[in-house]
């Protein structure tokens, strides 16, 4: 409960900075809009559109991501705010925790944004299966967040982190990726999910209880040295 | 009196370097100890292992009986610890919650009134005066009114209102029984303050116990005796 309590709190405080400086969204929203307006040039508005907009979308997602993620802990570094939180009673598995809900609903937000854009320039109407489409994006985001949130930890330190960040975690997130691009391939398409496209959301849900057991588990030997 | 720190042993190694070697040293409940020490002696990774921001490779090290980590001592280390860009009030109520502080609203408001921000509770930390920060950061630090505080040079680059501000905060801790640790390179405010000294030289102690009516006299006799 308490763990609970204090990540609510660490992701309400990161929200609240990045509402006021939009130092990551700017970068995260600038990155996808680009990217989407040019494949729009470069794919033709045909039915194919929807067999590929899974990938393009999920790429645009994963690295949008990145900018995010590397915001995320390097936010506590200017006057040493990360020692005072690890010093705090605040546990290290919350505060993982917390970067990485907010994390998640910054990467949503750029994702709502990415998908109108998405829909618009490729005539795509995505809203057709928007519950289960929300429930893919829940998953895969909360994925792509925690594990952003742990290694964003990891190499908060680095002098590298921001090219360290990436190379880390997308080979780990290809599984993630695959599963999120092949039950948005198919809702995009209009299909129905047939029991073998529910192993992908069960991939997904393995996926992030997993990595959110690991990252609980080991915010601690991460963050103190 | 029961120790409230209590270090047995304890090497930290960067790499080949020990920058604490077999470092034991027992501080009582109440007492204020002043860390002493020139630069890269290690003083700084001493406080750090004791706020639990530091593995150490041997020996042992307890506050009120606990590891570090589930101590959450009062720390105020080199950085003020505080975000730009939220408010003083933001910074200070965030804190109080961390730390669970009853009634986090009115305990942020008492110490912005308290290190005289009262008036600039809203303003951003970033728009801040360097002596703003630091009062704002001893609010930060005291706000949860610690049992063990941990202070790292904290009297260095402090205005004269900040140094009687946090002389006044020490004096307050120790009448209501906290345990101080403080390095410093300021004796004499360290030495008026003072119930103990440690001088720590290239990781090890060379000296530990009660600060003398000499030292007080002449705060930089200990650096003599163990030149």
């Amino acid at each position: 409960m308490k763990t609970i309590r204090h990540a609510l709190l660490i992701a309400r405080k990161d929200l609240a900075l990045e509402l006021r400086t939009k130092e990551s969204l700017n970068a995260a929203g600038a990155f996808a809009i680009v990217i989407l307006v040019l494949f729009s040039f470069a794919f033709e508005e045909t039915e194919q559109i929807k067999e590929i907009g899974g990938g393009l979308l999920w790429l645009v997602f994963a690295f949008a991501g990145a900018l995010i993620f590397n915001r995320s802990f390097a936010r506590e570094l200017p006057n040493d705010c990360l020692d005072t939180l690890l010093a705090s009673p605040l546990s290290p598995a919350s505060l993982v925790t917390g970067k990485a809900l907010a994390n998640f609903v910054m990467l949503l937000a750029m994702e709502l944004i990415s998908i109108v854009i998405f829909g618009i320039f490729f005539n795509v109407n995505w809203t057709r299966h928007i519950g289960e489409l929300s429930l893919v994006f829940a998953l895969g985001t909360w994925g792509i967040s925690i594990l952003g949130a742990v290694f964003g930890a990891l190499t908060v330190n680095l002098r590298l982190r921001e090219l360290m960040l990436p190379i880390i975690i997308y080979p780990l997130l290809v599984p993630l990726l695959i599963a999120a691009i092949e039950l948005t391939k198919l809702l995009l398409s209009n299909q129905s999910m047939t029991p073998n496209d529910f192993l992908w959301t069960k991939l997904l849900i393995v996926f992030d209880v997993v990595f959110t057991a690991l990252a609980m588990l080991l915010a601690d030997t991460i963050l103190v040295n | 009196m029961t120790s409230a720190i209590e270090l047995a042993g304890v090497w930290k190694f960067y790499g080949d370097y020990a920058a604490v070697r077999d470092v034991t040293l027992n501080v009582e409940e109440g007492s204020c100890c002043a860390l002493l020490g020139r630069n890269g002696a290690g003083k700084t990774t001493l406080l750090r292992i004791l706020a639990g921001l530091s593995s150490f490779e041997r020996g042992s090290a307890q506050l009120f009986g606990v590891s570090p980590r589930q101590a959450h001592a009062g720390f105020l280390g080199h950085g003020i610890g505080v975000y730009e860009d939220l408010s003083a009030r933001e910074n200070l109520h965030f804190f109080a919650r961390v730390a669970e502080v009853a009634q986090p609203e009115s305990i942020a408001a008492e110490w912005l009134e308290r290190v005289g921000l009262a008036n600039a509770s809203d303003m951003l930390v970033r728009q801040f005066s360097r002596g703003m920060r630091q009062r704002l950061a001893l609010a930060r630090t005291f706000l949860h009114t610690p049992k063990i505080l941990l202070l790292d040079e904290p009297f260095t680059s402090l205005d004269d209102r900040a140094i009687a501000m946090l002389s006044e905060l020490l004096v307050e801790s120790r009448r209501r029984g906290a345990t101080i640790i403080l390095s410093t390179h300021q004796l004499r405010e360290a030495m008026v303050i003072a119930s103990h000294v440690a001088l720590i030289e290239n990781g090890r102690l060379r000296h530990a116990g009660e600060r003398t009516e000499a030292m007080l006299d002449d705060p930089g006799l200990l650096y003599r005796l163990h030149a």
